[in-house]
């Protein structure tokens, strides 16, 4: 590599300049400065004003962020719980290759490249209280109509539901790809040794899919921490702020209410959780997870 | 056989079997439906599920209410935008990356992976502060440019340029071929697959986005077609038919994609997800 170009030197700068100076502009830079505008007051129009940690301190002192925070972390537990359970079956389910498993696999997966705004109108039609078809087949059923987006007790977890018809999918046809490649050979070692179809389930199936379960629940936790296209559609935060979660929230508060060092303390506090959440990812993938 | 499992008889598999297809096709049968019913149809309980005459006026009531070729303008315009923009960017940043020594390099690395661990939805404000205070809300440039450094498709491309043999580099360098004829004529064609994965991904990403030209815009000149869809929503959402017609209208672009490049699609999230 010595006989090459005068120029060879700066070169490589030159190549991967434009790619490190637009993720500094709109990644980096941005995060600082989130952090520094979480230390003022500011309505976007008037001065900015010096505010300390007032902002922090009216986060943690007012109850509508911890109700919007336990919302999400409610949204949260409901999805990736649901979304991981759901996905596992369905990926043992479709398992074998025959042409009837690959078609459920591709229609499985369709919702997963549709627009999110696609998905919670159809939803949200589906969901309807007098019109739509949810409450029709539920009548048919003989049971009462359920206000899947209006009733506050309900409205969260049908928001959950579109989550996972959009999400489920993906996450099987990632999970099967995982069952694919664990080899062969442990599972005829595992024949030889009569080990129960209970162990051999746990002992090498399970163990040899987990760095791969591990990801997608990293992925789901923080796509779940991220929700707003379906509330920001179906249900506004509403039925009396049952919906209101964290990103939703910091739009709120940015475009509705103008308050940019509130809306900013919110969003490092959140990216304080994902960082977290990553971190002791990380740490529990070198520890515990089965690692080919 | 291979992988543990109880398997169920073959009566309750076809049930389940059954009962999978309708959960994921029922939500598009029933839009599709809507978009072709009256609005007396649509309203009438209990409904239908089938409609005797089609009704097409609903999709060119779509795409009046809402001004649907400006939005589609704007939805094409970021979109080729945003994939051009990354095959400038990307490309060069994916080879040095993958080809050259020098200092800095493991740093520099490292914010480009660090990016793709940072929730790109967290900083929409400052981002948004940003463009305002430089004039650049409203503008196409602010719905493109944020997104051509994409971190995963350098990542993905680097993993590409370091497969390709140092013979043929070795050669194309004794011929004394410059490092623009490198990359377009060894570093591109051994790309190629890599390339056409990362325009699927980010053609089906930009086509559905919709919450940076939400956020990053405040007015209706540069928005994209699901803020359109959203709006014909807010105009019209009393009449679902309509806002039906419209949904499919986005959608059929994708669906088109998805039939054509199935295969190609499907192996590209795997590899997101597996990498």
């Amino acid at each position: 590599m010595k006989r090459l170009h005068p120029s060879v030197k700066v070169l490589p700068y030159l190549l991967v300049a434009p790619a490190v100076i637009i993720l500094t502009v709109f990644y980096l830079y941005p995060i600082l400065y989130n952090i520094y505008l979480s230390f003022f007051t500011w309505n976007m129009r008037g001065p900015m004003k010096f505010a300390g940690l007032s902002n922090y301190a009216e986060l943690f002192s007012g109850r509508d962020f911890l109700h919007t925070l336990l919302n999400t972390l409610l949204y949260m537990v409901m999805d990736v719980g649901l979304v991981m359970v759901l996905a596992m079956g369905l990926a043992l389910f479709l398992q074998k290759n025959t042409p009837l498993n690959r078609f459920i696999q591709t229609l499985s997966f369709t919702p997963n490249i549709i627009s999110l705004v696609s998905v919670s109108l159809i939803w949200m039609w589906l969901m309807n209280t007098d019109t739509g078809l949810f409450n029709y087949l539920l009548s048919v059923l003989g049971a009462a109509p359920v206000g899947w987006l209006t009733d506050k007790d309900v409205a969260l977890f049908s928001l959950v539901l579109v989550s996972v018809w959009k999400s489920v999918g993906f996450n099987a046809l990632i999970i099967c790809s995982a069952l694919g490649s664990i080899p062969g050979y442990l599972y005829e070692a595992a024949a030889l040794d009569n080990a129960s179809k209970r162990s051999v389930f746990f002992q090498i199936t399970l163990k040899m899919i987990s760095p791969t379960l591990f990801f997608l629940i990293l992925m789901n936790i923080i796509g779940s921490f991220q929700v707003f296209e379906t509330i920001n559609i179906m249900t506004q935060g509403g039925p009396s702020n049952a919906t209101n979660t964290l990103i939703f929230s910091i739009y709120k508060q940015s475009f509705e209410y103008y308050r940019v060092g509130y809306a900013s303390a919110m969003a490092v506090v959140l990216m304080g959780i994902v960082g977290l959440i990553t971190i002791f990812y990380f740490k529990a993938l070198n520890k515990r997870v089965h690692y080919r | 056989m291979r992988v543990w499992l109880r398997l169920p008889g073959a009566g309750l598999r076809i049930i389940v079997s059954v009962l999978l297809i309708v959960i994921f096709l029922m939500p598009f049968y029933w839009m599709i439906l809507t978009a072709f019913k009256t609005l007396g149809e649509v309203l009438r309980m209990p409904p239908k599920f089938w409609v005797d005459s089609l009704q097409w006026q609903n999709f060119r009531d779509a795409f009046t209410r809402i001004n649907f070729l400006h939005y589609t303008r704007n939805s094409l315009i970021i979109t080729l935008g945003t994939m051009l923009g990354q095959l400038v960017v990307v490309v060069p940043a994916a080879y040095a990356f993958a080809r050259y020594q020098f200092k800095g390099k493991n740093a520099l690395f490292g914010i480009v992976l660090a990016t793709m661990m940072i929730p790109g939805q967290l900083i929409f404000l400052p981002i948004f502060v940003m463009f305002a205070k430089s004039g650049l809300l409203n503008t196409y440039v602010s719905l493109i440019v944020p997104f051509i450094a994409s971190g995963t498709a350098i990542f993905m491309l680097r993993q590409t340029f370091m497969q390709v043999p140092d013979s043929q580099l070795e050669a194309a360098r004794l011929d004394n071929a410059s490092e623009f004829k490198i990359i377009y004529t060894i570093m591109m064609p051994a790309a190629v697959p890599t390339l056409s994965t990362l325009a699927l991904l980010t053609f089906i990403g930009t086509w559905n986005s919709y919450f940076f030209p939400l956020v990053w815009t405040t007015t209706d000149a540069v928005r994209t077609l699901p803020l359109g869809i959203q709006k014909l929503q807010d105009v019209e959402g009393l009449s679902p038919q309509i806002v039906m017609a419209g949904n499919m209208m986005l959608i059929v672009p994708i669906l088109l994609v998805f039939l054509i490049a199935r295969k190609q699609i499907i192996k590209a999230f795997t590899y997101m997800g597996v990498k």
